[in-house]
């Protein structure tokens, strides 16, 4: 059974956070997931309080394999983030984060499309908070065009939920087929938040704009609550490994060129958004329980390497892969964590990535996508690359910057061994995650030929990378913008826009002094034969006036008289 | 913004040169290896390339970086911008 629809209780507790203070405030709001799991616990799968509002049967809690498994993951990430976030004294950024997970759990049981969508928009208004926390003028710009998007994307979902629900009379959020408007919309909702190519920019925009607290939290939940949502509603359609391949293979030269390891963090994230996609579009038992497991282990260390990086930041005030170097020094700690992470995110033997990556890779090879499965391989190729050497070795090692900065915060250190642990024992027992994945699972990634193709790919990789390092071929770090495509509406369309207004006000300029010389000629003839010297308005005599209308009467008379 | 500003005196050893060369040499080693065990197992696989080059997932990660980093510092001519690019733009 179940007492209360989960979510809600992170949702409404955190209402009451402010009249918490100190480490009762910490405790208060970490015990808040940690009931919202315990109930998970013991709840069998089903659909719980359905009720009916103007005609649409709602079914706010729907309980399986699929979204307990989601629910789980968001409930931990939830306990790590609000761990490492201890030291924070800010009560907005708290409840924002406390709300926002708790939609996002909310939003993964969600039963109908209905329910779906007042989620969604939740974690859109509760998530943005977290960016506005920083309070720069680039957060708060770049939170404005992030919950621009996101709530769009929320109004796409409702309209394609109404359309639908009309068409066949039912709000379920069940596997839909991907014709018609309604589901058409939905789609592209989801893709939204999933940062289908194009569609991406609000997420690195957005993300490295956060607190160095709220970027955790916000890596965690939006993203996977949209992969959660294709999964859910669009398995096996095929487009998705398209998009999917592209997503993996577009964000990672980015990764390579851009200087703000956080933005690198984040297209790394895009990238392995894609891998889950590819999953979604396969959509066997094997491809769909790889994009469940590798949402699980990618929400572990990507908030790994989010914390390192994060705590970096909060410790040297800057994230600048160009102003950092030997960090390892005197943050060795906060170094080993990073590099489990990116062992982790790269995929190594062991490590959390290598046991659920490899699900998709080889349900792509299984099913003959032989060059989709090329391109998957690149990514995790170059995934090593960017995410598994460049992060930590930036940051960490490299030419020393000369900066000593103090190891992390006690409470930062130990959220990062929480999820650092995970990754690892997630790796070497894999059992713990695959029994609960949606299906059951034949699978073993340790056979010796997982093992040593997948050292040979990483090894290989990071040759390439000291080779390119020792030969001076690497490019350096540079501060710089890299465009992207919010570079369209960020740049582009505001200059066209500029153009047209400009060409409307020469335009009306012009028009202007046209219509200024016809009303002045119109103007000089009126005065000529109005004015006070025109012939229209010349004063005369009484007896000349009195002569004149005599012989106009008397020339209408002789006319009169011939005419009868 | 807590750089220490007492002077760090303390060496480490990957401060040695000759320590990162040693780190360098052991990976082509480690590579080296995992090319050999290609020879020792037999591999199961879904497409015969995989099996007719020894070490073909190390060529193909091997390349494959390669390609990426020169592709990006290429792309990185069209798409650098300074740094205040965005900032910049807004104000004229």
């Amino acid at each position: 059974m179940i007492e209360l629809p989960p979510g809600l209780i992170l949702i409404v507790g955190a209402f009451l956070v402010p009249f918490f203070h100190g480490n009762v405030r910490n405790i208060y709001m970490l015990l808040l997931p940690i009931f919202g799991i315990w109930g998970l616990l013991t709840v069998s799968n089903g659909v719980y309080f359905p009720f009916e509002i103007f005609g649409y049967n709602l079914s706010p809690v729907r309980i399986d394999r699929l979204s307990l498994l989601f629910g789980y993951i968001f409930h931990i990430a939830a306990i790590i983030s609000l761990i490492y976030a201890f030291h924070l004294k800010d009560t907005v950024q708290q409840m924002a984060g406390l709300i926002y997970a708790g939609a996002a759990i909310g939003g993964a049981f969600a039963g109908d499309l209905i329910t779906l969508f007042i989620y969604w928009e939740i974690t859109a208004i509760a998530s943005v908070f977290l960016i506005w926390s920083s309070r720069t003028e680039a957060s708060f710009k770049a939170g404005m065009r992030y919950l621009i998007i996101q709530v769009g994307s929320g109004v796409l979902l409702l309209a394609g939920a109404i359309i639908h629900f009309h068409k066949t009379g039912s709000i379920v959020f069940d596997k839909m087929n991907l014709s018609g408007l309604g589901p058409i919309l939905i789609f592209i909702a989801f893709g939204i938040k999933a940062a289908f190519p194009l569609l991406h920019n609000w997420l690195v925009d957005a993300y490295p704009e956060a607190t160095v607290t709220g970027t955790v939290f916000l890596s965690a939940f939006t993203t996977k609550l949209a992969i959660y949502a294709l999964a859910r509603g669009f398995p096996g359609t095929e487009m998705l490994i398209w998009i999917g391949a592209t997503m993996t293979a577009f964000p990672i030269f980015y990764a390579v060129i851009e200087n703000n390891l956080r933005r690198v963090l984040t297209y790394s994230l895009n990238n392995q958004l894609g891998f889950m996609v590819v999953g979604i579009g396969i959509g066997t038992e094997l491809s769909i329980n790889g994009t469940a497991a590798h949402a699980f282990s990618h929400i572990l260390y990507k908030a790994v390497l989010f914390m390192s990086m994060g705590a970096v930041l909060y410790r040297t005030g800057t994230i600048k892969g160009s102003e950092l170097g030997g960090l390892y020094k005197t943050m060795p700690y906060t170094t080993g964590f990073c590099i489990v992470g990116a062992a982790s995110a790269s995929a190594f033997p062991l490590f959390s990535g290598f046991i659920s990556k490899s699900l998709i890779v080889t349900a792509a090879a299984v099913e003959g996508h032989w060059f989709v499965w090329g391109v998957l391989l690149f990514a995790s190729a170059s995934v090593f690359y960017h995410s598994g050497i460049k992060i930590p070795y930036f940051a960490f090692f490299q030419h020393d910057s000369g900066k000593r900065p103090q190891e992390a915060p006690k409470n930062m250190l130990a959220a990062m061994g929480i999820a650092a642990f995970l990754c690892i024992a997630i790796g070497v027992y894999p059992y713990w995650l695959y029994d609960i994945l949606p299906y059951n699972v034949d699978y073993k990634p340790y056979t010796t030929t997982h093992v040593v193709t997948q050292l040979q790919l990483l090894f290989f990789s990071a040759l390439a990378f000291g080779w390119l390092m020792r030969t001076g071929l690497y490019p350096p770090e540079l501060k710089s913008t890299n465009l992207d495509f919010d570079w369209s509406y960020r740049v582009f369309i505001p200059k066209i826009l500029n153009i047209v207004a400009n060409s409307i006000k020469i335009i009306n300029a012009s028009l202007e002094s046209v219509i200024h010389k016809i009303l002045a000629f119109v103007n000089a003839n009126l005065s000529k034969h109005h004015g006070r010297s025109g012939i229209l308005a010349r004063t005369s005599s009484l007896g000349g006036s009195v002569t004149m209308i005599i012989s106009v009467l008397a020339v209408l008379i002789i006319i009169f008289y011939f005419e009868t | 913004m807590e750089d220490n500003s007492e002077p760090n005196k303390k060496s480490f050893w990957l401060d040695n040169k000759k320590n990162v060369d040693k780190i360098w040499y052991a990976l082509i080693l480690i590579c080296a290896l995992t090319v050999l065990a290609d020879l020792f197992y037999h591999k199961h696989v879904e497409y015969s390339i995989e099996d007719i080059i020894p070490g073909m997932y190390g060529w193909y990660g091997f390349i494959g970086a390669v390609f990426l980093v020169l592709a990006a510092k290429i792309l990185r001519k069209i798409l650098m911008r300074s740094e205040n690019y965005y900032n910049e733009n807004q104000n004229d």
